[in-house]
């Protein structure tokens, strides 16, 4: 028998294993004492930042330990969140907030009108809606410590759809001397007033995040809808762990080890349905959508009639059979605004027709050079889109030159407005929370600003801008709606972007994982682990 | 010996400054903007500005040099563009889980491939050998990820021994530490037992021929102790070397391991910052495995005059 130092091997392993039980056993019970929610998001959170950063994972982030003014519900209905009343004077200049009673930070200082002042000034240097909001804003000044106030310029349709906006930026309230950190510049602490605190000491950027309940919330008493209501936390803990590898996550799941995973690729969904112990939550029917963006600037998208021949050479249905492949997570939808919202419409919406695609091109004069097409091959959700359009472009007699590259390169390139030979581009595709697409503000397809204001691709048209500004100074939802109509009709004749169809994916999460809540973001409060 | 150590250790600083310098050039060169990356994916061109220069990205690239070399020779890594928590801080983070997957995974793969190599290279010639080197090429030839999902399947899925998934630091519990570990070291250590068992059967057979070892048969000394004594020591210097790569390879992250397995060591903070250009991080990682890789390679050849006397320096 072999031995070691005389011990027999049985014995000193039996000792070993022994050991390792004891000194597992005391953590073990330890976790068991505590609520605690184990979850994969879509992405590691490195930038903690909400503002500074319109990604996703920092939105999340920013739900977790901040609260907001108002909040959306989901009958699209902006409602009070940290504010207890409000009112608008008759000449709808001036709008009066005073804070509900026992806000506090997780420092223990009480939320203040200097602090939500701070934040909506901040927020307001970053944010699409909060730089328009701000135009129309004369002052923003605290009347006592629980009340400011917010006067405009001239009456604006959006004050409470931009304090309530649902996605990103987020008008997140902050303590004043974060929120007095350069727009710019990341703050260099995670200090909030929501339900969640953050747990500083086991941040591990990009690998792991932990939040604890935090005791001296105090929820509203209305039930939650979307981001509205009790913020009732039942969980002691939660900890997001970033795993890269789906497969990994998935399995992780099935077995236990794990309870949620934000945003499952679609080809998991029919290994997860087989778990008895997985279930599948269609949290945000909203969903996302996807678009094709082409750069204005350069020939021959600088042309109408080279932008509408792509756009009369694709159709959504290839997309979403490429994207997704599920019919029951995917939509045609035409409308830029997003379908199921108050603005859906499909004014304007083309439909494929190669043959006047094909008289279209000829008549841009494209002498056929190639167009450079970005694709982002590490991206799952992203990549299939450009192939799609490769082959429709090249069925009408585009010259199409792919390139393939991570989203992180396309991220860089696409922001420069080089001509395409030297180092810029014709098209690419990305993705959207539809939270993100409701108006024609909040939309940046639709910013029609140029090289001045506008989003990568720059489109310019003076007609789009004056709808624009006449949907954010009208006050009658109507009257919005059918401006709304008007924008996406300009926006399709000049083809500002072409969306790419819409869809949802479900959060998937442990059977004893109950009373997730929908909406256009994932949220952890009223979410209970029996 | 003393002179030796010396002279490596003071060459290993022209060594780092070159390796330094390509490195930070390289990212320069290299397509991709941390600015836009760390605004997100709706920001505008102004905003993305504004960060550049805030970052001092918009800088020429000698001034950034100087101001990143400057801060090192302090013996400051800088902070990260995305995180915005200094390089050591991170690096830290990981290195625990790292240097953890390399140990397991070096010791396991030597007590297999050892005793592998010479039992090969004593029964040569036979099915022995033959089942050896057989496996050794399988060793090399399945990748690891397929490799990790084997294990995944039979070993955690179906049999529920181990978790699937994830690393728990030795101070929070030996054996939540180590059953983490095995299933991604009995994965890694494959390619590292093929490898070292082939260089051990090569060497060990070179030496078996040589006119000492059939001395020492015809003095009477046993199979065992020729082999042991007299014929791995003498074909030592050869595996020592690929040990020793080994564990420089290991050190410097096994990004696809720590993938499947979700580990959080070096390989995934590498790639993750590549990802994202974050400038200072991979910058600071690559430094370090500049400095682990010559300090390895230090370490083997002080190590040969162990093994083979003849050597000094």
């Amino acid at each position: 028998m072999l031995r070691i130092f005389g011990t027999p091997l049985r014995t000193v392993g039996a000792f070993f294993v022994l050991a390792a039980s004891l000194l597992s056993l005391g953590e073990t019970a330890a976790a068991q004492d505590k609520k605690v929610l184990r979850v994969v998001m879509h992405s590691g959170l490195r930038i903690t930042d909400p503002i500074i950063t319109t990604a996703y994972i920092a939105r999340n982030h920013g739900y977790m330990i901040y609260d907001t003014l108002f909040a959306t519900d989901e009958n699209f209905d902006i409602k009070p969140q940290m504010v207890k009343d409000y009112s608008v004077s008759d000449d709808k200049l001036t709008y009066t907030f005073t804070l509900r009673d026992g806000l506090k930070f997780h420092d223990g200082a009480p939320v203040t009108s200097a602090d939500c002042i701070a934040s909506i000034q901040r927020w307001g240097k970053r944010d699409g809606m909060g730089q328009k909001l701000m135009d129309f804003t004369k002052e923003l000044t605290a009347v006592d410590d629980k009340t400011f106030k917010l006067v405009l310029k001239e009456p604006y349709g959006l004050v409470l759809a931009s304090l309530g906006k649902p996605s990103s930026n987020v008008p997140f309230i902050m303590p004043k001397r974060m929120a007095d950190t350069p727009a710019d510049k990341n703050v260099s602490e995670e200090i909030g007033s929501g339900p969640f605190r953050f747990v500083a000491a086991e941040f591990q950027p990009g690998l792991k995040v932990v939040y604890k309940k935090n005791p001296d919330y105090v929820p509203r008493t209305e039930p939650p809808s979307w981001m509205v209501g009790g913020k009732i936390v039942k969980l002691d803990r939660v900890e997001w762990i970033n795993i890269t590898d789906y497969q990994t996550a998935v399995n992780a799941l099935i077995n236990g080890e794990i309870d949620y995973i934000e945003q499952p690729p679609h080809d998991f969904i029919p290994v997860m349905k087989k778990s008895k112990d997985v279930q599948l939550v269609d949290y945000n029917k909203l969903g996302f959508s996807s678009m094709l963006r082409m750069n204005w600037l350069y020939p021959p998208f600088d042309n109408v009639k080279a932008r509408q021949a792509v756009m009369l050479a694709v159709n959504q249905q290839d997309y979403l059979d490429a994207q997704i492949g599920n019919p029951d997570y995917q939509m045609l939808c035409p409308a830029m605004f997003v379908c199921g919202t108050p603005n859906e419409t499909d004014a304007g919406a083309p439909k494929q027709n190669l043959e006047k695609a094909r008289e279209l091109l000829k008549e841009s004069g494209y002498d056929g050079k190639p167009i450079v097409m970005m694709q982002p091959t590490d991206l799952a959700i992203v990549a299939p889109l450009a192939p799609v359009t490769a082959q429709a472009l090249r069925a009408i007699g585009f010259n199409v030159d792919m390139q393939s590259m991570d989203w992180q390169t396309l991220v860089g390139r696409r922001a420069k407005m080089d001509p395409p030979a030297q180092g810029g581009w014709n098209i690419f595709h990305t993705t959207w929370v539809n939270a993100d697409m409701m108006n024609p503000l909040a939309n940046v397809g639709v910013n029609a600003r140029g090289k001045t204001g506008g989003w990568f691709g720059w489109p310019e048209d003076a007609q789009i801008e004056k709808l624009r500004d006449a949907y954010a100074r009208e006050l009658d939802p109507a009257k919005q709606k059918n401006i709304a109509a008007e924008v996406q009709k300009r926006a399709y004749e000049l083809v500002t972007y072409y969306p790419t169809g819409q869809y949802t994916s479900p959060i998937a999460a442990r059977a004893n994982v109950k009373g997730i809540l929908s909406g256009p973001a994932p949220v952890f409060w009223n979410i209970d682990k029996q | 010996m003393g002179r030796f150590l010396a002279g490596r250790v003071l060459a290993t600083i022209p060594v780092m400054g070159v390796v330094a310098t390509i490195v930070f050039l390289l990212l320069r060169l290299a397509p991709g903007d941390p600015a836009a990356i760390l605004a997100g994916d709706a920001a505008s061109p102004e905003h993305i500005a504004e960060i550049r220069a805030r970052l001092g990205l918009d800088q020429p690239i000698l001034v950034q040099f100087a101001e990143w070399i400057g801060r090192l020779l302090h013996g400051d890594l800088g902070t990260s563009i995305i995180s915005n928590q200094p390089v050591t801080t991170l690096i830290g983070q990981r290195l625990e889980p790292t240097l953890a997957l390399a140990t397991t995974t070096i010791l396991f793969a030597v007590i297999v491939a050892v005793p592998l190599g010479v039992l090969s290279a004593w029964r040569h010639g036979t099915w022995i050998d033959r089942g050896v080197m057989t496996l050794s090429v399988l060793g090399f030839s399945i990748p690891v990820f397929v490799l990790g999902y084997l294990w995944i399947f039979a070993v955690a899925m179906q049999l529920q021994w181990l978790p699937v998934q994830g690393y728990v630091s030795f101070r929070q519990g030996f054996w939540p530490f180590l059953e983490r570990l095995i299933l991604p070291t009995l994965t890694l250590s494959v390619i590292y037992i093929a490898l070292i068992a082939r260089i051990t059967r090569a060497s060990v057979l070179e030496v078996l021929g040589e006119d000492y070892i059939r001395t020492a048969h015809a003095k009477g000394v046993g199979e065992r102790a020729v082999l042991t004594h007299h014929a791995l020591r003498n074909a030592a210097v050869p595996i020592v070397s690929v040990i020793g790569i080994g564990i420089a390879l290991l050190i410097s992250g096994v990004v696809i391991t720590e993938s499947v397995f979700n580990l959080p060591g070096l390989g995934r903070l590498t790639v993750d910052a590549v990802l994202a250009r974050d400038y200072p991080v991979i910058q600071g990682v690559i430094l370090l495995f500049s400095a682990a890789y010559i300090l390895i390679n230090l370490a083997v050849d002080v190590s040969y005059t162990i093994f083979d006397p003849r050597i000094c320096y």
